[in-house]
């Protein structure tokens, strides 16, 4: 089949981008969407030009790495599935597919289809864990996790972050995945100590951060190719809720690196300490 | 390189043995022995010592935490933009550990026995002893952080078994045990990272080991992003980059999975172990086309519940649900009656091969055998089923369109796992001293076959448990003198690199990256895949030089080295698995037995199976880099099996 493609050029976070038309003839329909771009970008390359920037790493759906718009549709038109995971078969020949970069203020475009989530770490590294250094866990049979609430964790830790639900979201807004951990974490015996800490830190970073507020309007949910539920932003409010109103002066989100901006680490002059 | 097989009888001299520094004592007692007898470093000093740990999967990510946790100042690189996208996150199946709680009779010294028997008896005794003991811990450090392992009703820790063993040790997280246990992993470095200990480099790639009076010191690194290239200088450098089975193109292994880590510091002096020992993984959807870009496996974890058969018949060309039990072999329940289905990798997959070979393989190009849900789906019904494998079936129709509940699924072995790697010493420490190696990057625990369920394991042994103290003792010892980036040392490594990056961009021919790198794949799966012989690896070794004297007159990259490049990136891995590739020949041409994965078709019992060759043969292969086109040279790490006896591994 042949596929037509039009995708977003840019060379750098600084150079200005805009749409190149390409032509993608000889597609079979079991071949993966970036095995197709495989196919374009090796063309490109013999014919001097640049090849189409985008990420990928394991290709199975599970990593997150991968993830642009299709016709405006975040991961393309199949439902919970990745990019990585969508095949030619899902496509009709003489399909005119436009291609673009994740749109979100907080996820900077850093060459074609290449965006810096970082932001998401952030968000992670503001309190998405359960403090419990190595070697003092106690014996794991010791605390018993009901069947239910370890199913309910699994399927909300399932979350390959990949940014697809921002991307969805008309705010902008990084709630399913907040909510996907704050879930995981609080419904879990585990991560009961520090589950309302949890939940502030990481909902102020995330807003930090320069995510949206979330309306509630669940096209995040629909588009999740790890399959998420809204609930999960339903129990994340309930806990902030509860934390807000609990909360004591004393106890002030831990402070976490300030936003930084795509600027990477050789622009600033590289560490010259005495070691 | 000479290729003449003859120079390389084993009576051949060769250099002396590297030193494991295993603790003496009894086997139970070595690792205590040896955390007791290490030096510590004064907490008041940790902050002022700086640690490099380059690669965030299991092993690189639970070191970073766990080091930082300590005190130390930490750098922790991936080629991903997260840490926590590394390669890890794609295991499926689970993780093993000796926990016996189905009392079924497990124990450490279970563990032990299968790791070193599963491994055919090419690894070192102490090394497992202590991954089976550290096995316990790991789970108790997973749980409490929160990974959602599989419960019983009770609210009890549930198992499943795996290939290779008769007792049932494998906790998972539905068929994403992986991912749940990197981001257990990748939280805790989070954490290091909000306290000010770690500091992650995202899309950053190592490109050089700098080593100064003859102590790894630092690396160069080249950002991803920018192209630019600089200098890290620390106390210690830690290695968890992963494995190398992405040199054979097509592999399970993430598309960033590379070897230039690891074999930059083998140029720099990092003895290379067991290059030949690959593992063919038998569970792997077979390819589509010549487009293919990576191999999906499906867990192993599958073969509890399905069954594995071809038609008696070779060309039987009707559909599988028409062909009746009788005209079916399930050939490895009938060559297997013990362990039938869940028969190790090794030998899974090259009944595979062997099915296939007589014809009767199934699917485009006869590439193929069936792994068939049926008489599961008859005894458990599909709710049963569903939740144990639920998102691999879906995964599998997403990617044939095929629907596994109706039709059996389609699978053939596929290159997984590389056991060999860096060769590192008890402490998981190279022959460069303060650079660690952990994860699959080293050679350590599995000799010539890994078992299922049990890298995750390694993984985080050599993350949480091992790495964190054995780098504080180096540290403690002293005698690191106080050097920074300003080094002439930096400044020649990363002249090395620009000039490395400007003859990939000054090559200057027609043909992009991929084209040569799947030809040395072919190449490699061919001569030096599932069954090696001297003619084959006589032949790859003549053959590789001129694939790798076509790169260098050939190749074509676009753009520049000051931008995101991929097409760079590539091509600078593919360059290293030129000379990756002629050491994996070479260990391969050198080793005349048989042993785990590695199958040497002249080495064999009268029913196929591989033969070892205890007398000559029971060592580790170190080898030595000598330069570009020379010949490596061999060191002998003897393997002793007091523990263990001997034998000939059966699964009959
Ligand atoms: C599909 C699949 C399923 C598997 N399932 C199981 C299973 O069920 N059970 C099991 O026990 N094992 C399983 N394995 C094996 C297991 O997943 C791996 O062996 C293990 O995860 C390796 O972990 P690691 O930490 O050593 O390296 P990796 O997870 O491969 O991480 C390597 C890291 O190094 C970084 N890196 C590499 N090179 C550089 C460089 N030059 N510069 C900077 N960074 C670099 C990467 O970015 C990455 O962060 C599976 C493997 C595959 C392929
Ligand atoms: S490449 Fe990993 S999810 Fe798509």
């Amino acid at each position: 089949m042949r596929i037509f493609l039009e995708i977003w050029r840019q060379r750098s976070a600084a150079d200005e981008g805009g749409f190149v038309r390409y032509d993608v003839p000889d597609v079979t329909e079991h071949m993966s969407f970036l095995e197709m771009l495989d196919v374009l970008n090796r063309r490109l390359v013999e014919a001097g030009d640049p090849p189409v920037a985008f990420d990928s790493d394991c290709r199975e759906g599970i990593c997150g790495m991968c993830g642009f718009l299709v016709n405006g549709q975040p991961h393309g038109p199949l439902r919970n599935a990745t990019i990585c995971q969508t095949h030619m078969r899902h496509f009709a020949d003489g399909d005119m597919l436009r291609l673009e970069p994740w749109r979100a203020a907080a996820f900077p475009v850093l060459r074609d289809l290449c965006v810096d989530r970082g932001a998401l770490d952030r968000i992670i590294a503001s309190g998405g864990y359960v403090t419990v250094r190595t070697g003092s866990a106690p014996e794991a049979n010791a605390i018993p996790v009901p069947k239910e609430a370890a199913d309910r964790a699994m399927e909300a830790a399932a979350c390959i972050g990949c940014g697809a639900c921002v991307a969805a979201c008309p705010n902008a807004s990084a709630a399913l995945f907040t909510g996907s951990k704050v879930t995981h974490l609080g419904v879990l015996p585990q991560g009961q100590a520090e589950r309302r800490r949890r939940v502030v830190s990481m909902t102020e970073q995330a807003r930090a951060e320069g995510f949206g507020h979330c309306t509630t309007i669940g096209a995040c949910s629909r588009v999740c190719p790890a399959g998420i539920q809204l609930e999960v932003i339903a129990r994340m409010n309930r806990d902030w809720l509860i934390a807000a109103l609990s909360r004591r002066e004393e106890e002030e989100p831990v402070a976490i690196a300030p936003r930084s901006s795509p600027m990477r680490f050789y622009e600033q002059a590289p560490p010259k300490t005495q070691r | 390189m000479a290729t003449n097989p003859d120079a390389l009888s084993p009576a051949r001299p060769t250099a002396p043995a590297p030193d494991a520094r295993i603790p003496d004592g009894p086997l139970d007692q070595k690792w205590k022995r040896r955390r007791f007898e290490m030096k510590l470093v004064n907490p008041a000093n940790k902050r002022r010592y700086r640690i490099i740990v380059v690669g965030t999967g299991l092993a690189g990510g639970a070191a970073a935490a766990s080091l930082g946790e300590l005190g130390y100042e930490v750098l922790s690189f991936c080629i991903q933009d997260s840490p926590r996208r590394a390669h890890s996150i794609a295991a499926q199946g689970g993780i093993n550990a000796a926990k016996n709680y189905q009392n079924d009779g497990d124990s450490v010294e279970r563990l032990f026995y299968d790791t070193v028997k599963g491994g055919d008896f090419r690894s070192r005794e102490a090394n497992v002893y202590r991954l089976a003991e550290l096995s316990l811990n790991i789970i108790d450090q997973c749980a409490a952080q929160g990974v959602p392992f599989a419960r019983e009703y009770g609210g009890m820790l549930a198992n499943r078994s795996f290939g290779g063993a008769l007792v049932s040790r494998t906790f998972y997280a539905r068929g994403q045990t992986g991912q749940q246990l990197l981001l257990g992993a990748y939280q805790a470095l989070a954490r290091q990272t909000a306290a000010g200990t770690v500091t992650q480099y995202p899309r950053a790639e190592m490109l050089e080991l700098v080593v100064v009076d003859g102590r790894a010191r630092g690396i160069v690194v080249r950002d991803l992003v920018t192209g630019r290239v600089g200098s890290f200088a620390a106390h210690a450098v830690v290695l968890a980059t992963g494995g190398y089975g992405n040199v054979f193109f097509l592999s399970t292994n993430a598309k960033n999975s590379n070897a230039t880590a690891i074999w930059r510091a083998h140029r720099k002096g990092a003895l290379f172990a067991n290059p030949c020992y690959t593992q063919i993984h038998p569970t792997c959807i077979p390819r589509a086309g010549a487009y293919q870009s990576k191999l999906t496996l499906m867990s192993e974890s599958l073969r509890n519940d399905g069954r594995v058969w071809v038609p008696k018949r070779p060309g039987d060309a009707r559909r599988p649900e028409e062909i009746p039990d009788s005209d079916r072999d399930y050939y490895l329940e009938r060559m297997y009656p013990t362990y039938g289905n869940l028969a190790p990798r090794d030998i899974s997959s090259r009944a595979a091969k062997t099915v296939c070979d007589e014809g009767r393989g199934v699917g485009p190009g006869g590439l193929g055998v069936y792994l068939d849900f049926r008489d599961a789906f008859a005894r458990l019904g599909r709710r049963v089923l569903d939740e144990r494998y639920g998102n691999l079936f879906e995964m599998y129709e997403r990617i044939t369109g095929d629907d596994p509940h109706v039709a059996p699924m389609r699978i053939y072995p596929a290159v997984h796992y590389t056991m060999g790697g860096l060769w590192v010493d008890y402490d998981l420490m190279s022959t460069i001293p303060g650079l660690f190696v952990a994860g699959e990057a080293n050679f350590s625990d599995h000799g010539a076959n890994r078992l299922g369920a049990s890298a995750l394991m390694q993984g985080l042994a050599d993350g949480y448990f091992i790495v964190p103290y054995t780098v504080g003792d180096y540290l403690a010892h002293g005698g690191i003198a106080k050097l920074d980036e300003g080094h002439a040392a930096f400044r020649d490594a990363e002249r090395d690199v620009a000039e490395r990056t400007r003859r990939l961009l000054g090559v200057g021919g027609r043909k992009p990256v991929d084209d040569f790198h799947r030809e040395l794949g072919e190449l490699l799966w061919e001569d030096c895949g599932m069954a090696r012989s001297r003619e084959s690896l006589t032949r790859a070794l003549e053959r590789i030089p001129r694939i790798e004297e076509a790169f260098w007159r050939d190749l074509r990259v676009t753009g520049t080295g000051e931008e995101l490049n991929q097409e760079l990136e590539r091509a600078g891995r593919v360059a290293d698995y030129f000379e990756l590739a002629r050491l994996m020949c070479w260990d391969a041409l050198q080793r005349n037995e048989s042993a785990g994965g590695h199958f040497r078709v002249e080495h064999q019992t009268p029913e196929g199976e591989a033969a070892r060759n205890d007398a000559e043969y029971a060592h580790v292969s170190a080898w030595e880099w000598r330069g570009p086109g020379e010949e490596p040279v061999l060191h002998k790490e003897p393997l002793r099996f007091e523990h263990v006896p001997l034998q000939q591994r059966s699964y009959k």
